[in-house]
Order: C-alpha cells, then structure tokens, then sequence
C-alpha cells in the first residue's frame, strides 16, 4: 500500500506540473445542475452578466460571518451594481434542514442577489469549496479570476477595487 | 493476496492511470485544467486531567485530505486522498490510515450524463436517499457505483443509482438502489409556460438490498429478515408571487434493524412548509412527522454510518458557542416538530429602524415524541419480533424531547458601529437525545452580545459576550470573545468560557483560546492554542462527540 501512495504521490506532482501552463489556469464556471431560491433549475455554466463580472459567494443561515459579509454588501450593492455593473450571486449550501429558510431569510433582509440553493454541495465541491465564507470573481468573459475565504469588516473593500480593475481590463490573476 | 484485495489494488492502479493522462492531454489539447483543495488539520495534545483531556500516546493527531479535479470539455475525473495519521479525537478511529477514499469520472452530454465511481446524490430532501459529506466531522457515505442522470427535454429530470456505501475504508454489505424523477410542469405545458403559479412535482424510489442473516431474540427465535427493503416519496413545490409551499411524503416498507429494535412495522416522514416573503419580510411554517425511518445499508449497524436517508432537523442551527452547547438532532424511530421563523427588517428613517434600519429574527421550534400505542393488551411498545406500535399520524406525543425559542436583533448604529442582540430559551431532554435515561431536561437561557467597531476602513474589533443559565447539567457559563482583523487577511482573537456555575468546585473550569488567522486569496492558516470543552458538534444535521482536549491546533486550507 504505501508504494502505491508513494507512486500516487509521484503521479500527482508530475500532473501538477504540467498543470502550471499557463493556458490551463483559466477556468470556467463548471456545468452543474442546481436550483434558484424560487424553485426554477439551471445549469451554473449558464450563470452570466452581459460580460460585465460576476462575484460568487458560498454562504449558509449556520455561518455568520457569511450572513455578515452578504449584510455588508447588500449596503452599497446598488451603488457597486450602478458604478460597475457587477452582479452577485449568492450561493447557500443550506440543506434540506434550512434550505426553505433561505428564501424568507434574503427577502426579510432586504437582499437582493440572485440566490441558487446547493443543497447537496454538488455546487460547493465542484468548486472546491472547503470553508465558508468563499468568494469568487469572475471577470466579464466568465472567467473565474480570482477567489477568497473568510470575511472580515472591510474585505469588501478589497473585492469592489479588483471589479473596478477587472472593467478596466487589468489583470488581477493571484500568481502575481 | 485474496480477491478482495487484489480488486481493490487494480481499482487504485486503473486510477493512478488517469493522471499520466491528464498530463499529457493537457499537453496536447491544451484545454484541460486540473483544480483541487487541501486541508490539513493536526493538533498537539497536552493532557489536563481538570477538563478530561487523556494523554494521547502519539502527541500529536493529523487528519488531513486532497481532492484534485480534473476537467476537459464533456470529461472529468476525481479523487481524494484522504490521510488519518492517527485520526484526531472525536473522529471515529476506524479511519486510522490513508488512501484513495474517493474517486470517480464522469462524462457529460447534453441531456444526460453519467458518473461511475464514487458520487454524492440526494432525492428530494433526502427522506429515502441522501448520500454526502461532512467532512468536518467525519462523516462521509459516499456511493461506490454508478449513476445517470438524463434530461430528455426541457423541466424533466431524471436519475438513476445503484451502488454500495463508504464505511471507513471499506463499503457497506448493503446494496442500494433507487431512481429519481421530477417534472417542472411550466416547462412541460406550453400553456402553463406564462403562468404565475408554478408547480413542480417528484418521486422517488429506493431499495436496499441485503442478504439474510441469522439474528436471534428471546433466546431461540430467529428473525425472519426482510432481504429487501423499498421506499417511496413523492413531493412537490408551489410557488406564486410571495408564497411558496414544498411537501414531501416517504413510505418505508418494515425493515427490523438493531436502530428500532427490529420491529416489523412500515416507516413514514412527512416534511411540509409553507412560506410568505416580500421586501423586509418572511414568514416560514414548517412542520414534520419522523416515525421508525431509520434506513441503513447494514441492518445491525448503530450509530452515523451508513444512512440510506437524511431526516433534516426542524431546528435553527446556532452560531455561538454557548447557544450551540445544546444542539438537538433529529430521532429516526420517531419524533414529531414544528418550526416558524419570521424575519423583519425595520424600515430606515423610522424611530425604531434609525438610519439604518433594524432587523428582526423570530424562531421557534420545538420537538415531541410519536404517539405511540401498543397493538395489543399483551405486547409491550417497541417489543423486538412485532409490529411495534401504532400510531395516530397527526398526534404529537407527551414527550418533549426539545424547545427553542429565540430572537435576534441586528442593528447599524453608525459608520463604525454595529453590533446585535441574541437571547435563546431552550428545553433539552437529555435523557433521550443523548441516550442517558434518567437525567433531567436541561432549562437553559442564553444572552448574547456581538459587537463590531471599525477603528479604519480595514482594521475592526469584534466581541462577544455570552451568558448561559440553568439549573441542570453543568449550571451556568460565561463567555467572552475579543477578535481584531486586519482585512482581508489577518485575524487575532483571544476567548474565555468559564464554567462558575458548576457545583463541582473544581469543575469550575476557564476554556481560555488564543488564535491567529492568516488568509490570501483562498488559502488560509489558522493556529490556536488553548483548552476545547468536551461537548456535541453538529453541522447539517450529523453530530459528533468532540472530547475535551487541550493543547496547540493548527488548520491549514487552500483551493487551486
């Protein structure tokens, strides 16, 4: 067994290698099928923002500095939505314990992101998402260009600039 | 070498295949992309014979685990390494090793596709059949099979599965099986397409199948073993404007395990609720019926592994460690609950909302027992080799297993202020939901005070404060936090819960912790040093005994 994981181990760190060209650290949004907070069902793929970036943030009613980073956003999400047209999606991985309480809980809070449930974290996973709050930028051709976990006051600040870069047409890939 | 074995080393060797594949095909189509996370967590353990916390022979305990993805047009493939050297207290020791836990390929049409390997899936809310992961507490029943899923036109969906489920590095002696189907009715009638009121509907089905085996009671008898089990649910979604309904119904067929103390009787869940929301408001009604749905892949097995099925916990899942001391998870043989929940946001400019607005949370939830009646003057409740009991479907039984009542108000006072107020009524019958008969139910309240204050636009102070009183179990808590974070990056936090209720004077006991966080883009390191209370962690309905232990704890993260 242990020359199996030895030769794993040697089989992974060649693949990483070719892994880093750097065509191949493009990445898109993968094809999921999962359902909006109102019931409809819709393939992540098909997640846009007539070429203008798309933020992604994974949250749950269990975790409260994602229910805190959603409430700091929703502050001056119209005046982000008007100066750059980003558009948020809020991803909650609530099962089917609390899952029907997302729907109430955005619209009590006067949230207005576009909502999707992943209940059984085939979304999360597809996106290698271990801890919440995680955040991903998508830049106006889909691609996801940059990510972040945890929130703490402030990040938003962070997240608003590399959008107004992004419009510039500047690259804020993280291998910088 | 046996079969057994010999299967298990090719299935690693038709694996490792893979990856030379995936450079190469990098190489030449130079379309591929590899992605992937890692966590480790490790934790050096000194012993305090005050808290509970044993000496552990290895000093220091690891658990940490790899996915890497791999993805090319209509393909891709997947696994996780999974290391447990030795596992870290509270997980279950039988993960002692490491490995290829996970892994699958999966390749993708336009209206179907299938998966071989391993896989998550969930019917519905999962009353029959959910198959997932918790990684955080060692949960994990992942199929070993196959799986299609096919869309042949526009609103329906269908699946199918078959397999066997994860048990440590092993699977299960069950094999399950089941289909799934769901039909959006707007997007199948073309008049309804325009129609305000939507409507989707599903239905699943599951078997499980497992050979006889020989089980005796009252000293001779045999147990005559049902080999297959079925069930059924049916659900639908209604939604029009502001309101929005969902039900599910589950039948189980009678399936005697050591969980309901084999009886012979059919199971049932019943999950309903309705909600009405519109700007600054939501209202959700949510109510359920459990009774005997325990569903495992192995009728003799106790405990978390290998459930068939996920019966969701009618409970607000609480975020503050004083107010999560007493988690409540839902009882397969049976319980009956209701939950409401009214969210309310206070308008701005207006004397109670100020100049920010104030938000309002409501909750209730409680949980009883089946009513339960015997099927005969002779035979006792529950008696092993009967029926079991019958049982009026809409009754709620005089047992309270669990209460919760509680309200949280969240408020903006200025630019740099903010902070919110929490108080939490519980009732928590230990007794039954930690299976010690004969302790009294635990009459608990919680205030809670959090509080945030930007000194810049980037540096902020945060704190909690957190009271806790009863007159059962350890009597009362208290608990203060103080955080200071440098965003986006850097977290400092210090936190003290001490016990000083507790009437065991040496038990009165401080659980000081010191930690520091350090994030960039999606990877983080987290360190801490300082005594954890022994005590039940639950997230997404699974819970986890975590004993007390003391020491330095280190967890680090990263997606690629």
């Amino acid at each position: 067994m242990k020359k199996i994981i030895f030769i794993a181990a040697c089989f992974l760190l060649t693949s990483f290698g070719f892994s880093q060209n750097p065509d191949s650290k493009i990445k898109k949004l993968p094809s999921i099928t999962i359902k909006t907070v109102d019931g409809k069902t819709i393939k992540t793929s098909d997640i846009s923002n007539n070429g203008k970036p798309i933020i992604i943030s994974f949250w749950a009613l269990w975790c409260k500095p994602c229910q805190k980073e959603l409430s700091t956003i929703a502050e001056v999400y119209d005046e982000w939505q008007k100066e750059t047209g980003v558009k948020l999606v809020a991803v909650s991985i609530d099962d089917a314990r609390s899952s029907s309480r997302v729907l109430p809980t955005v619209n009590g809070n006067n949230w207005t992101y576009e909502v999707l449930l992943d209940v059984n974290g085939d979304f999360k996973r597809a996106m290698n998402v271990n801890m919440i709050p995680h955040t991903f930028l998508l830049n106006g051709k889909g691609e996801i260009v940059w990510q972040h976990t945890s929130f703490a006051e402030g990040s938003e600040l962070e997240l608003i600039e590399l959008v107004k870069k992004l419009n510039r047409g500047e690259d804020i890939s993280e291998k910088k | 070498m046996n079969k057994n074995t010999l299967i298990k080393r090719l299935k690693v060797i038709v694996i490792l295949g893979f990856f030379p594949f995936i450079g190469f095909s990098q190489n030449i189509l130079n379309s591929g992309s590899v992605q992937g996370n890692f966590q480790l967590d490790a934790q050096y353990y000194q012993k305090d014979s005050t808290i509970g916390a044993n000496e552990v022979s290895e000093k220091m305990l690891m658990n940490a685990f790899a996915n890497i993805i791999y993805s090319n047009g209509n393909f891709s493939a997947g696994l996780r390494y999974e290391s447990y050297r030795n596992p870290m207290l509270g997980f279950d020791n039988r993960y002692k090793g490491s490995g290829i836990a996970y892994r699958y390929a999966t390749y993708k049409a336009d209206d179907f596709d299938i998966t071989v390997g391993n896989f998550y899936e969930q019917f519905g809310s999962g009353l029959i059949f959910r198959s997932y992961e918790e990684r955080n507490l060692g949960y994990d029943n992942a199929m070993d099979g196959i799986r299609v899923n096919f869309n042949p036109s526009q609103g329906i969906m269908l699946k199918a599965i078959i397999g066997t489920q994860r048990f440590f590095w092993d699977v299960g002696p069950g094999i399950v099986r089941g289909g799934d189907a769901e039909f959006a009715l707007n997007d199948i009638i073309s008049s309804f397409s325009e129609s305000k009121t939507r409507l989707t509907i599903g239905g699943s089905v599951i078997s499980k199948y497992q050979p006889s085996e020989e089980i005796l009671y009252d000293a001779s008898k045999k147990y005559n073993l049902p080999e297959n089990v079925a069930a059924f649910a049916g659900r639908m979604n209604v939604s029009r404007g502001k309101i929005n309904v969902n039900a599910e119904y589950a039948y189980k067929s009678p399936d005697p395990n050591s969980q309901n103390n084999f009886i012979y009787r059919h199971g049932e869940a019943l999950l309903v609720s309705a909600a009405y929301s519109k700007k600054g408001f939501g209202i959700i009604l949510s109510g359920k019926r459990v009774d005997n749905m325990a569903f495992k892949s192995k009728r003799t097995e106790v405990g978390n592994m290998l459930n068939i099925n996920y019966l969701p916990t009618l409970t607000k899942q609480h975020a503050y460690s004083l107010s999560a001391i007493y988690p409540y998870a839902t009882q397969p043989n049976g319980e009956m609950g209701v939950q409401g929940e009214i969210v309310y946001t206070i308008p701005k400019n207006t004397i109670l909302g100020g100049k920010y607005g104030t938000e309002i949370k409501l909750n209730y939830s409680r949980a009883n027992s089946l009513d339960k009646s015997a099927i005969n003057d002779t035979t006792l409740i529950d008696k092993e080799g009967t029926k079991g009991y019958t049982s009026n479907f809409f009754k709620f039984g005089k047992e309270l297993y669990f209460q919760d009542f509680n309200i949280e108000i969240s408020k903006k006072i200025n630019n740099k202020l903010k902070g919110s107020l929490s108080w939490v009524n519980l009732v928590y019958n230990q007794a039954v939901i930690e299976g010690h008969p004969g302790l009294p139910s635990v009459y608990a309240n919680v205030l809670i005070a959090d509080i945030n204050y930007k000194i810049t636009p980037i540096r902020s102070i945060r704190t909690e404060i957190q009271h806790l009183s009863t007159k059962q179990d350890e009597g009362n808590w208290v608990m203060g936090m103080l955080e200071y974070s440098i965003a986006p990056q850097w977290f400092f936090s210090v936190s003290d819960q001490y016990n000083y209720g507790n009437e065991i004077d040496v038990k009165k006991i401080h659980y000081y912790n010191v930690g520091v966080g350090y994030n960039r883009n999606s990877s983080r390191i987290q360190m801490s040093y300082g005594k954890q209370r022994e005590g039940i962690l639950c997230v997404g309905g699974v819970c986890r005994q975590v004993p007390a232990a003391y020491g330095f704890n280190i967890t680090i993260t990263s997606s690629f």
